[in-house]
């Protein structure tokens, strides 16, 4: 099994302050790797650094290990990263349809996709031609999520995507991204959804303050509830 | 350092330097004799007053006022108008005080409030608007403010030239009414930047600072920012219009060349950059490199110029021309944002080793 | 998935109509004030041609502040440029410019508005890289910069041609009105209104029908997620600022017609009305800036003829009340 992503010694300052105080990461290939932690522990942060949108301060950042941390995002994306931000950052004066007609780079958005997507997010042939501002919420996290998606991504960064969502739709989420997993995408994904993520996760990490503080995989945390009130300050039934 | 704020220049060359301009400036009517000389002098202490206040806004707030100027003219107009309305006596001066001062403050309070409530990207346009619309205002209102020919006026007898204070066999100097005027001058500049390097070392000062870095947090740390950037736009307007009360004391007039004009915007800004933003001391030098240029320059260029066209060189004697003095300021301007953005002072205290201070931002 | 039933109406799409209405409004109030329909419908003519012509200038400068964040105080400079560089065409060819034949008057003033646009879309390449790309991010920095930039521009343009005004004739083809009973409408404004118009269609085919149009909409509304679907905008802004400067240069042009006459200083007082005409638009917003201008151009040209005293200042209060009803201008199209 090769790593896809490795971070090491990452650290990344936003103006004065110091965020990123030396992550090592890795996200090994054609898996799902959860990114947990606290409010403010920076895990927006590592994944918009990865991305470029932020540049890191110093450490290593490589993709399939090609090095990536002094590239522009532009390049990082074309290089195969798709970026979920937690904001949704849907475009909302374009269309749906054009929405997806920008993310896919390579031409002409290609039928068969299409309806792969629209068979887990019906909502947005409905509203194909509606203004993405006028979606709802859920809506608009799907076509977030449609646009990383619409052509394959060596790897999807995903921030929080049942962030403010109803529980059904959280459940639908769910089984799409099960279903974009087992199409044998490598995922980096940050939740606070505990449920979420023990449904998804191969491999987990825990941040606060800026460093990792627990790595392994995700079913031994979910097994281990002192170690997640230790880690997270809360327990899975708690959650459930 | 009481008097100093607690704020240094921090730089032993720059210290030398200060105190050479201040000592020059304070003995200017006995060792430079001339009224060129004295003109030139009181130009830089009311600039060095007048930048400085506008350092509080840029260098400290990191806002970009067009509207400085406007300030200083309502400052110039106010106490010409009641000169040149109830005659030379000291009445009409507090007239102009009292009615110029609150004026430019209220005027202060409107704009930012104002520009505070819309997006901040907004407040160096709105400023620009707002100050050329008074501009035309003002040479509309011509029963008001005379027009384009501006105001001309009488001072109080105490001090015209004509007044002798200390007669010449005392001293082997006279002491006239003139004189008194620009120690008036030289004083009241003096005390209006020690006050503003008190304000920036307070700890409103600070939090200022704190705005500039980064609004969102300094509002997330439970600042008030809109109270915080009005109240520092109500100072710096206070402090510009007091420097224009004494740019027309001495000028004895006002008009739209001399207390409103765009260019006068142009010249604060190069001041401050050239000087350094977000020093104070940055104004004082500022004032005196830019206005001895301006003053002794100007002349050079026109010698440069004439020298070109009797040389039958091509484009030279228009590009050196006298009149082209803003286009060598506007690339001078241009390289010392880009290269120099700490200014002079920045340069001297970095020089002398203390990294810390004076970063850009 | 689909938390609505399948048969459910879908949303209209809802279109923000207020702004549209505005200078609909204005227009029929002033009607009773102006008294005189002739007179009403002259002005009105003359706000609509004067309203292009500053659409037309300030239409690059609200794309470049939308996309980038970028506060060009210079974009005046692009107007100068472009009206000083027309009379490089217009002097020598004056003797054409006096025919009495349309064509032959267009076949001057055609290259001349082309060969300024070039030129200062020119300009604003060299301004783009030397000038913005050094204090990219810096909007304090931005606006020193551009604001020197500015004065150099302007000095260097009295350098040059020396301080004097310049006169430009308008084509004689394009003298005189056309009369309708009582009204009379200047040939050029109509001119300089159609091609306003024209400028105005374009840049919204373009941005609604191409992808190119769909990236810079994109990227205005949010800059990170354009970039981070691996587009470099840094190319489409410098696209998108010389295509403004070119505009600002053909505007300048037009002006110049208009006003007869060419001079540097004509960017100080134009460099106002466009700053006032991008924010009460809304920052980035093509649509805001059309009718911005449109409303600026009416309040100068009918304020002109009721309060003449009061041009300028009305322009200002005209944006306080904007503002004081949209705070982020006619639409807020950018989600800064
Ligand atoms: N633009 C910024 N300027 C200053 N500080 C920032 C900025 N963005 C984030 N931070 C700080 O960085 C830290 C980490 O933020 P980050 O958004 O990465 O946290 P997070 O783990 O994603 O939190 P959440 O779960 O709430 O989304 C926080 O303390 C935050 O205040
Ligand atoms: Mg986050």
């Amino acid at each position: 099994m090769t790593d896809l992503l490795k971070l090491s010694g990452v650290h990344t300052h936003i103006g004065r302050y110091h965020i990123l105080q030396g992550i090592d990461l890795t996200v090994p290939q054609g898996q799902t790797t959860m990114l947990l932690g606290r409010n403010g522990a920076g895990k927006t942060t590592t994944l918009r650094t990865i991305m470029g949108l932020w540049q890191a301060s110093k450490g290593e950042i490589s993709l399939a290990g090609m090095r990536i941390d002094s590239r522009a995002t532009p390049d990082i994306a074309l290089l195969g990263v798709g970026y979920v931000p937690e904001s949704m950052a849907v475009f909302s004066d374009l269309t749906v349809k054009e929405n997806l007609v920008l993310a896919a780079r390579d031409g002409p958005l290609d039928d068969a996709q299409l309806d792969w997507i629209f068979g887990f997010f019906p909502a947005l042939r409905r509203f194909w031609l509606s203004r993405a501002g006028s979606l709802s919420g859920g809506q608009k996290q799907m076509l977030s999520i449609a646009r990383a998606i619409i052509e394959p991504r060596k790897l999807l960064l995903i921030d929080e995507p049942t962030k403010g969502l109803a529980p059904a739709i959280v459940m639908a989420l769910i089984e799409c991204l099960k279903e974009i997993k087992r199409k044998g995408a490598t995922i980096l994904l940050v939740e606070q959804n505990f449920f979420a993520a023990r449904e998804l996760g191969d491999n987990v990490l825990v941040m606060d303050n800026g460093t990792i503080v627990h790595r392994g995989e995700m079913a031994a945390l979910a097994a281990d509830v002192p170690l997640q009130e230790r880690l997270l300050g809360l327990s899975l039934e708690a959650h459930q | 350092m009481m008097i100093l704020s607690g704020d240094p220049p921090r730089s032993r060359v720059l210290t030398l330097v200060l105190v050479l301009i201040i000592l020059a400036l304070a003995a200017t009517p006995f060792l430079f004799p001339g009224a060129k000389a004295l003109n030139v002098a009181a130009k830089i202490c009311v600039f060095a007053a007048l930048v400085a206040s506008y350092d509080l806004l840029l260098g400290y707030t990191g806002s970009v006022s067009f509207a400085h100027t406007m300030f200083y003219g309502i400052g110039s107009y106010a106490i010409a108008i009641a000169l040149y309305g109830m005659g030379p006596n000291w009445a009409a001066v507090a007239t102009g005080i009292v009615v110029g001062l609150p004026l430019a403050a209220l005027l202060a309070l409107a704009i930012g409030l104002f520009s505070l409530r819309v997006a901040a990207i907004f407040f160096a346009m709105i400023t620009l608007a707002v100050a050329s619309a008074f501009q035309v205002l003002a040479s509309q209102l011509s029963w008001l403010t005379g027009g384009e020919d501006g105001r001309s006026f009488q001072l109080p007898e105490l001090l015209r030239p004509g007044t002798v204070l200390i007669s010449k066999n005392l001293f082997g100097f006279e002491v006239n009414g003139r004189i008194l005027t620009y120690y008036l001058v030289f004083a009241i500049s003096a005390v209006m930047i020690l006050a503003l390097l008190r304000v920036v070392n307070s700890p409103f000062g600070r939090v200022l600072q704190a705005i500039r870095e980064n609004r969102f947090r300094a509002e997330a740390l439970g600042f008030r920012t809109v109270f915080h950037l009005t109240y520092a736009n109500c100072l710096a307007a206070l402090v510009a219009a007091s420097a224009g009360i004494l740019n027309a004391l001495w000028l004895r007039y006002a008009g739209p060349d001399t207390s409103l004009s765009f260019s006068i915007m142009l010249d604060i800004l190069l001041m401050v950059v050239i000087g350094g933003m977000g020093t104070i001391y940055g104004a004082i030098i500022g004032a005196t490199i830019f206005i001895l240029a301006q003053n002794y320059l100007q002349s050079l260029m026109g010698v440069a110029s004439k020298a070109a066209s009797e040389a039958g060189l091509p484009l030279l004697p228009g590009l050196l021309h006298p009149d082209r003095w803003l286009l060598w300021l506007g690339l001078l301007f241009i390289a010392s944002v880009y290269f120099f953005p700490t200014g002079v002072v920045g340069r001297l205290r970095n020089r002398g080793g203390d990294k810390s201070a004076g970063t850009s931002h | 998935m689909t938390e609505l039933a399948a048969n459910d109406p879908l949303p209209k799409p809802k279109r923000d109509i207020a702004p549209i209405l505005l200078p609909v409004a204005l227009a029929l109030v002033v009607i009773p004030l102006v008294g005189s329909p002739s007179t009403w419908l002259t002005l009105t003519a003359a706000s609509l041609a004067m309203g292009m012509m500053i659409f037309i200038m300030a239409s690059g400068l609200t794309l470049v502040f939308g996309l980038m964040d970028v506060l060009n105080f210079g974009h005046g400079a692009f107007i100068a440029v472009g009206a000083y560089v027309a009379t490089l065409v217009l002097a020598p060819f004056a003797a054409s410019i006096q025919a009495d034949s349309l064509w032959t008057n267009l076949a001057v003033l055609a290259p001349a508005a082309l060969l300024s646009m070039a030129v200062s879309g020119a300009l604003g390449l060299i301004v783009e890289r030397v000038l913005i790309l050094p204090v990219y991010g810096q909007h304090l920095k931005q606006i020193l910069m551009t604001t020197g930039g500015l004065i150099v521009a302007e000095q260097g343009l009295y350098a040059l041609w020396g301080p004097q005004i310049i006169p430009m004739p308008l084509p004689t083809s394009l003298r005189g009105s056309f009369i309708f009973g009582d009204v009379a409408i200047a040939k050029y404004r109509v001119l300089a209104t159609l091609i306003g118009l024209a400028v105005f269609i374009a840049i919204q085919l373009v941005l609604n029908r191409t992808k190119l149009g769909l990236l810079i909409r994109a990227g205005v509304e949010n800059r990170e997620m354009v970039e981070a679907l691996g587009y470099r905008i840094r190319r489409l802004f410098l696209g998108v600022f010389m295509t403004g400067s070119a505009l600002a240069g053909l505007g300048g042009v037009m002006w110049a017609l208009y006003r007869e006459q060419v001079h540097a200083s004509m960017s100080d007082d134009l460099t106002v009305l466009i700053f006032i005409v991008v924010i009460i638009g809304g920052l980035g917003s093509i649509g805001g800036c059309f009718i911005g201008a449109i409303l600026v151009a009416m309040v100068a040209n009918y304020g002109g003829f009721l309060v003449p005293k009061l041009a300028l200042v009305s322009n200002i209060l005209l944006m306080v009340a904007i503002l004081m009803w949209r705070p982020r201008g006619l639409y807020a199209v950018t989600s800064r």
